[in-house]
């Protein structure tokens, strides 16, 4: 008995031995493939880290390393330099060549139709921004990549109505305006828009864009048409030969601007006494260099200004990332502390505050505060995307007689 | 013996090659050598300017767009008698494309082209194929008449079918300020549309007038350099080479500084109490300003010719002329100036040729009443985006220059032409 005894625990003992060694030995490989799963995992880790590198780095050797922006030129440009491009380089590295241009579509459309599309982004009014979305000249723009406002409004909602489009998404709201120095005029000022057609009364050159748009509006805000009426008369026959027969009365006097930085020029030069203008440009010339020029905001024609990517631009992914960069709230406010166009974005309109040079308030220059809105009309793209070839031919037909 | 004479009445070179042969065989070799120096240049011409030309005469006919957005449509309407509105498969051809056209996104090229005909299309075309492309469905007739009242017009489908056509007239009929009516007869533009016919016409008066200044002025000077001796007639060469080196820009705005109203002639003339403060003179942003720079500009191109000619008479010839009893006015009209005629042709019609597409220079100081042809045709090129009328207008320059090229060589004969 006793020696079963012994044999039994001698074998649980050996068994328990074998087993325990098994399980020490199970461990032991246990843990070793342990730490070789951690090895391994360290290395896929590092590996991941390094291709993560790589790519990004891929991604940064195809990023451009710069960006064709077009716009307006002069006192816009500089605005817009100052309020986007500077902040986007600083972020992105990612250089802008800017250039300049007058407006229309002719060379937007001269590049995409011969295939060498140059420019990434071009700074376009809103007739030209439909028409060219409809002729095929810009790309579709995915408008979710826009960030939400300040406010965390989404992006379709912080944007005011109608600023966004299939192929276009707004930066600023503009006006045309007419300004007039105060040193030609003595007595008497000029302050409604009948009075810049009213060359008996107040003598002198104009100035004025050369083109229809939106001197035909003008001229029949100045022979005393309601804002509301403009284009509902515009669309007669009768209305054009109306608005013409304005134009008439000053066509003698009158000199033809072309470029948005002409008219403070022709002003300043003594060329003309009261010339059309883009209220930012009369803004700019004001208080950057204290010209003694007068807006008259009555009939004023306010228009959008919008980004828009021309068809085929060679970097376009960029091109729609400055997009969103530079109509976030922040930016959108920014632009207006270099000049008096209004934002788009209703998060940024309580932003905007003082002009970034010389500390004046910008609120009472902007084309939509109260006080300058009173009579003031909004240009109907709808309108000039149907009529612009007639008018334009007419206009030209008129003006070469 | 006969076989013999035969062979010997071909005369052989040295190898024993016929001459005759061989003469050819030099003369390919020398035509061939001659050709390949000349192939650059001939290729040069090709690409830069005869293509260009066919490309030009091509696009002014061409019309494309609205044939191939809309082809079933413009089929449909080929038994189109043109009278009320065409029936049922025209609109339902329509209504097809234009929802297949707005997937396509070309509908807005197609309302483009159709919107340069008839103000009005292109939202009509454009808000019309969005409706449609809800997913209504017909009858096509009721449901397009009642998207906009338009479709019931008959000019509407008038305009579809004139310029669906493949290959247009249109462009030309605009070119002289004409146009297809409703009914499809050719009448003219309204009149305040008016104007290319009055612009060519102005631009021929204006390269007239330019000719003949240049003659006039140029003429004296000519005669001068020929006649002086060389030690100052190069000095005097120089002067008149000078402007013409100098940038065409830079000529064109010295003249803006001298003409202008606050310029140094109007403050000459102010100054010297020839005229009033109040009443500058206005001489640049007109036509007067664009007949002073052209014609400046373009004196050159007649000196130089004249010269040239003027130097190969022989002075012996006046002198002959005065010995033989004619007073000296005589024998310069009957003896000098008729063997400078074809210097005066060449001059005339470089200076005439040069002047009718004349572009830069009427687009900065031509204003608004000295502007010429070419600043239309760039006007639609780069401001209306209408090449076809561009490219038209172009054509009927380049034949108005072969046409005057023609009478030139008919009346004075183009063997008379000497360019130096």
């Amino acid at each position: 008995m006793k020696n079963t005894n012994v044999i039994v625990v001698g074998a649980a003992a050996v068994i328990i031995a074998v087993v325990g060694y098994f399980a020490i030995d199970k461990g032991r490989q246990a843990s070793e493939a342990q730490k070789e799963i951690a090895r391994l995992s360290a290395d896929v880790e590092r590996l991941m880290g390094e291709k993560e590198k790589i790519e990004k780095e891929k991604e940064l050797a195809l990023r451009p390393s710069s960006l064709t922006v077009v716009s307006w030129g002069g006192a816009y440009t500089k605005s817009q330099v100052e309020a986007y491009h500077k902040p986007w380089v600083k972020k992105t590295g990612i250089k802008i060549n800017s250039e300049d241009y007058n407006g229309g579509l002719a060379e937007v459309k001269a590049q995409v139709e011969s295939g060498t599309v140059v420019w990434d982004l071009v700074d376009v009014e809103l007739s030209d921004a439909v028409r060219g979305c409809d002729d095929g000249l810009f790309e579709p723009i995915d408008l979710s990549i826009l960030p939400p406002g300040d406010d965390g409004t989404p992006a379709k909602d912080d944007f005011l109505p109608g600023t966004l489009y299939e192929c276009a998404v707004a930066n600023i709201i503009w006006s045309t305006i007419y300004a007039y120095d105060k040193t030609k005029f003595p007595g008497d000022k000029p302050s409604t828009i009948a009075d810049f057609f009213d060359s008996k009364k107040f003598k002198g050159k104009r100035g004025m864009r050369k083109g229809a748009k939106p001197n035909l509006e003008m001229a029949l805000m100045a022979d005393g048409v309601a804002a509301g009426d403009v284009y509902k008369l515009l669309s007669t026959p009768a209305g054009v030969d109306q608005a013409f027969k304005m134009l008439d009365k000053i066509k003698d006097d009158t000199v033809w601007w072309e470029a948005g930085a002409q008219p403070p020029q022709m002003l300043a030069d003594g060329e003309v006494v009261m010339s059309t203008a883009y209220n930012g440009r009369i803004f700019n010339a004001q208080v950057v260099e204290n010209k003694p020029f007068v807006i008259v905001w009555d009939g004023q024609v306010w228009d959008l200004d919008l980004w828009a990517i021309p068809k085929g631009a060679p970097n376009k992914k960029t091109a729609l990332e400055f997009i969103a960069f530079s109509t976030d709230t922040t930016r959108n406010a920014a632009q207006a502390s270099y000049i008096s166009y209004g934002p788009v974005r209703k998060s940024a309109a309580p932003l905007v505050s003082t002009h970034a040079g010389t500390g004046i308030d910008m609120k009472p220059h902007m084309p939509t505060a109260p006080e300058n809105f009173k009579n003031a009309l909004q240009n109907d793209f709808a309108w000039w995307a149907d009529h612009q070839d007639e008018m334009n031919e007419r206009f030209a037909a008129w003006l070469a007689k | 013996m006969t076989s013999t004479t035969a062979n010997d009445a071909i005369i052989r070179t040295a190898e024993g090659v016929p001459l005759k042969l061989k003469l050819l065989r030099t003369t390919r070799r020398n035509r061939i050598v001659a050709f390949c120096l000349v192939v650059p240049l001939l290729l040069f011409i090709l690409v830069t300017f005869l293509v260009p030309i066919a490309v030009m005469l091509l696009r002014s006919v061409d019309n494309p767009i609205v044939a191939e957005t809309l082809p079933q449509t413009v089929a449909a309407l080929e038994h189109w008698s043109g009278q009320g509105v065409p029936d049922e498969a025209a609109f339902a051809a329509l209504a097809e494309e234009f929802t297949l056209a707005r997937e396509n996104r070309t509908i807005g090229r197609a309302a483009t082209r159709l919107n340069f005909e008839l103000s009005g299309m292109r939202s009509l075309v454009t808000s019309t194929a969005r409706t449609l492309s809800r997913g209504e469905q017909g009858p096509y007739k009721e449901l397009l008449i009642e998207i906009d009242g338009r479709w019931g017009e008959q000019k509407t489908w008038a305009t579809i079918k004139l310029i669906g056509q493949r290959y247009t007239t249109v462009q030309y009929l605009a070119s002289f300020d004409l146009h297809y009516d409703a009914a499809g007869r050719i009448v003219a533009q309204p009149e305040v549309r008016q104007i290319y016919v009055q612009i060519f016409m102005r631009t021929l008066w204006v390269s007239l007038l330019v000719t003949v200044l240049c003659l006039l002025l140029g003429y004296p000077v000519a005669y001068l350099l020929s006649t002086l001796p060389s030690r100052i007639s190069n000095m005097l060469m120089i002067l008149v080479l000078l402007p013409f080196w100098t940038s065409l820009l830079v000529r064109t705005t010295a003249w803006i500084v001298l003409l202008q109203t606050h310029g140094v002639i109007n403050d000459l003339l102010v100054w010297a109490g020839l005229i009033g403060d109040e009443s500058r003179v206005q001489m640049i942003y007109n036509m007067t300003g664009t007949i002073v720079a052209m014609t400046h500009i373009l004196l050159p191109f007649m000196v130089l010719p004249i010269y040239s000619v003027m130097k190969t008479i022989s002075p012996s010839h006046m002198r002959a002329a005065l010995s033989l009893g004619a007073n000296p006015l005589v024998a310069f009209w009957r003896v000098y100036a008729p063997q400078t005629v074809p210097g005066i042709g060449a001059g005339s019609i470089l200076v005439f040729i040069i002047s009718i597409g004349y572009y830069i220079t009427p687009a900065l100081v031509g204003g608004r009443t000295g502007q010429l042809i070419s600043n239309f045709i760039a006007f639609h090129m780069q401001k209306s985006l209408n090449w076809g009328l561009a490219a038209a207008l172009g054509t009927v320059l380049l034949a108005c220059v072969l046409l005057l090229y023609w009478l030139y060589s008919r009346v004075v004969g183009l063997d008379k032409l000497k360019l130096g």
